[in-house]
């Protein structure tokens, strides 16, 4: 029972991260209707970023550390979210009506590109760092089996409780929101009523960078390292959460996040390590096939 | 060609690219900033150190600057996108004569390169490895190309044809030609297996689900050690023989029976001679399945599965078959590849290799045989060309994919009409159609 109370705690922080990822996917497929597959190496990027801010802001002799998360925060925000500007500009504006497997290659090759530059730029070893955020408290202490929830796992969850706050309230609640919805339901039409399509896709893949580069950093904390081709299988998995959820639902990538963070955590725990990202990926091939559109996901209907 | 802008209409064009390039400057200075002006190593102690790279930084900001500038000044040149050039009749019937003639030159120096580069191991060995990726490139092509199914994880029915050779030559000591089939039959096999679920999925999902077994396959693979060795893969896979007898010096083998010298080289050619046999072979059976209702049925599913259904077609057969033919060359590909090196590691079979077949098959134009060779030449000469950059290899592998998305994204060489058409072709053209939801 505390062993079980442990690995939900540590994949509910998990989840957490595998969440703010899967918000990315699900946005863009919601709007463009195309799988991002760049979307994990924007997350790779971003914990590169905030590692690497980090480590400047240290060295500068900040020791505060709220204020360095905070600076990291930013900036590894505002960084990343400009990555995700450029790979839309770049790699998917110029085949909006190209054909329908166009901008998925293109996705593929945007991929490989984000993945190596950061291993020419930064180099092939993984980059571990100290831990940033020590400390924790012990809720349960039984049989000498003890339970504990680490401070760095309050940070991640009331992090991306407050994010996830924040974007609902700009979804639901501001100008950008309403145009993006416009924008999931008929392009053609919003165009028609004012909205600024290409500006409010271009938005669309800044936050999902935004808050892939949030995950990047949690997972920096969390973990204490980043290399640069964690951003595929974690990509994957946040896809994986993001079908689950029901592609396109907001809430419901956050939903898939926590249960893939879960499955992953109680399937290693108890089964095997070696094949948790087997779980995973099984687990999408599963949801593809039985349940298309997921938990919390409108049925697709299709048109000739 | 275009017209040229008058001295009027240059000025603010200058001004406007000028101004586009100091803003694509910009955002390179920011995205380049930390990544490249700051250079992260696990210290000696373990410690994360850092060291600036600004001229790196300046460098990399010059030139996205300057290539901004030269991009635009191309755009300008080249006129808006779509501009239909028009080529001279007579340069048109030239050209026209030249790709007929393409096809049979290629073949006919394919079959001379072991005799004009007989004492050039290297290029034999890279004359194989082209092979094998246009045998792979075929392969997928009739899933990709043909049906318009795309399939990410291709390396997978790749890896199942090597791994049932290795093992079962080395396990029962059976020999490449009896192995050789069932590879073959096994992939197609795991194809069937793998087409089953995912009848249902179209477009990206099918690509992800796809891409997903890919994985799933190789880490099983990994883990499954006492089978398969794990990391460490199989080693001491058998050479093919020549029909039961030997490419080796002893008294038993393939030189000593026809009395010549033995040498070493006489393996590599048997291999070139074996792999352009069985990619030939690959694309004689392709042409063929594409005469048939079979692969009459997998062009009309690449166009509009909907309307497909409606026509009758089985989709589930139409589909399963693809899958299994498709994965049965691979099945074979593999194999080969497995008797060529003789050792196998998981290691061979990532992403990033049916990401490179997907990208031979998209650049050859998705269903055109011919381009699915040539960008398999282009594409494993253009690694070799890197070979001393290793590490940017991929990096250009990428962007390279990005702009042949944008630039052609139906490939270089490629035509996908399809084999048969009514008699008002060009109402109909598949360029015209928008892409099926295959």
């Amino acid at each position: 029972m505390d062993y079980f109370a442990q690995q939900v705690i540590n994949g509910v922080v998990l989840g957490s991260i595998y969440g703010l990822i899967a918000i990315g996917y699900t946005m863009v497929y919601g709007i463009v209707g195309m799988i991002n597959f760049a979307h994990g190496d924007i997350f790779m990027i971003g914990g590169f970023i905030a590692l690497i801010s980090f480590l400047i802001l240290v060295s500068l002799g900040l020791t505060f550390v709220p204020v360095i998360l905070l600076i990291v925060l930013l900036v590894s925000m505002a960084i990343t979210a400009l990555y995700g500007w450029t790979v839309e500009r770049i790699a998917y504006r110029p085949l909006r009506h190209s054909f329908r497997l166009a901008p998925m290659l293109s996705a593929i090759g945007m991929s490989f590109v984000l993945s190596n530059y950061s291993q020419v730029a930064q180099g092939a070893r993984v980059k571990p760092v100290p831990p940033i955020i020590t400390g924790g408290y012990t809720l349960l202490d039984s049989n000498g089996f003890v339970v504990r929830l680490s401070n760095v796992q309050i940070v991640v969850v009331i992090t991306t409780i407050v994010l996830l706050a924040i974007f609902t309230w700009l979804v639901s609640r501001t100008r950008l929101g309403r145009d993006m919805r416009a924008c999931e339901q008929d392009q053609t039409m919003a165009a028609l009523l004012g909205v600024d399509v290409d500006r409010t896709i271009s938005m669309t893949f800044v936050i999902g960078a935004a808050l892939a580069a949030v995950a990047g950093m949690m997972y920096l904390l969390y973990y204490g390292l980043v290399d640069f081709y964690m951003g595929f299988v974690a990509g994957i998995k946040a896809f994986t959460a993001a079908v689950l959820g029901g592609i396109g639902s907001l809430p419901g990538a956050m939903l898939g996040g926590l249960l893939i963070g879960l499955i992953e955590t109680l399937w290693s725990a108890y089964f095997s390590v070696e094949y948790k990202d087997v779980a995973a990926f099984s687990i999408l091939i599963i949801v593809l096939i039985f349940l298309p559109t997921g938990l919390l996901g409108r049925p697709e209907v299709e048109k000739v | 060609m275009t017209t040229i802008p008058t001295p009027a209409s240059r000025a603010p064009a200058a001004a406007f690219i000028f101004k586009k390039a100091l803003i694509s400057a910009l955002v390179a200075l920011v995205l380049f900033s930390l990544m490249i002006g700051i250079r992260t190593e696990a210290g000696p102690s373990g410690q994360l150190i850092y060291w600036t790279r600004f001229g790196d930084l300046a460098a990399m900001v010059g030139i996205v600057f300057g290539g901004s500038i030269v991009v635009e000044l191309l755009r300008q040149w080249w006129g808006p996108v779509g501009t239909v050039r028009i080529v001279p009749p007579q340069m048109q019937s030239a050209l026209a004569v030249a790709g007929r003639l393409v096809a049979p030159l290629l073949l006919i120096f394919a079959f001379l390169v072991p005799v004009i580069f007989y004492d050039q191991r290297y290029i034999l060995d890279l004359g194989i490895l082209v092979l094998t990726y246009v045998m792979l490139g075929w392969g997928l092509n009739v899933v990709v190309g043909l049906a318009g199914l795309l399939d990410l994880g291709y390396v997978a029915f790749y890896a199942v044809g090597a791994y049932s050779y290795a093992l079962l030559a080395t396990n029962f000591g059976w020999s490449f030609w009896v192995c050789l089939p069932l590879a073959g039959i096994l992939a197609a096999f795991w194809g069937v297996l793998l087409g089953f679920p995912v009848l249902r999925l179209r477009g990206d999902y099918l690509a992800i689900v796809t891409l997903a077994f890919g994985e799933i396959i190789r880490l099983v693979i990994i883990n499954w050690q006492s089978l398969t060795g794990g990391p460490n893969g199989v080693s001491g896979i058998p050479r093919p023989t020549l029909f039961g007898i030997p490419l080796t010096p002893g008294p038993n083998g393939l030189a000593a029976k026809l009395g010549i010298e033995f040498s070493p080289t006489h393996r590599i050619v048997f291999l070139f001679y074996l792999i352009l046999a069985l990619a030939l072979l690959t694309n004689w059976v392709t042409i063929r399945l594409r005469r048939l209702p079979i692969g009459r049925a997998w062009e009309a599913l690449r166009e509009d599965e909907v309307a497909c259904r409606a026509l009758g077609i089985n989709i589930t057969t139409t589909k399963l078959t693809a899958f299994a033919t498709g994965a049965m060359f691979g099945g074979f590909a593999g194999a080969f590849f497995a008797t060529r090196q003789g050792f196998i590691s998981p290691e061979s079979f990532t992403f990033q290799e049916s990401a490179l077949v997907l990208a031979i098959v998209v650049l050859g134009g998705m269903g055109s045989q011919l381009g699915v060779a040539l960008a398999a030449l282009t594409m494993i000469g253009g690694f070799e060309l890197f070979r001393g950059l290793e590490q940017y290899r991929m990096l250009v592998f990428g962007l390279a994919m990005v702009l042949l998305m944008i630039w052609r994204p139906r490939g270089l060489i490629g035509h996908r009409a399809p084999t048969v058409f009514l008699r008002h072709a060009q109402t109909i053209s598949s360029d015209l159609v928008k892409e099926g939801h295959g």
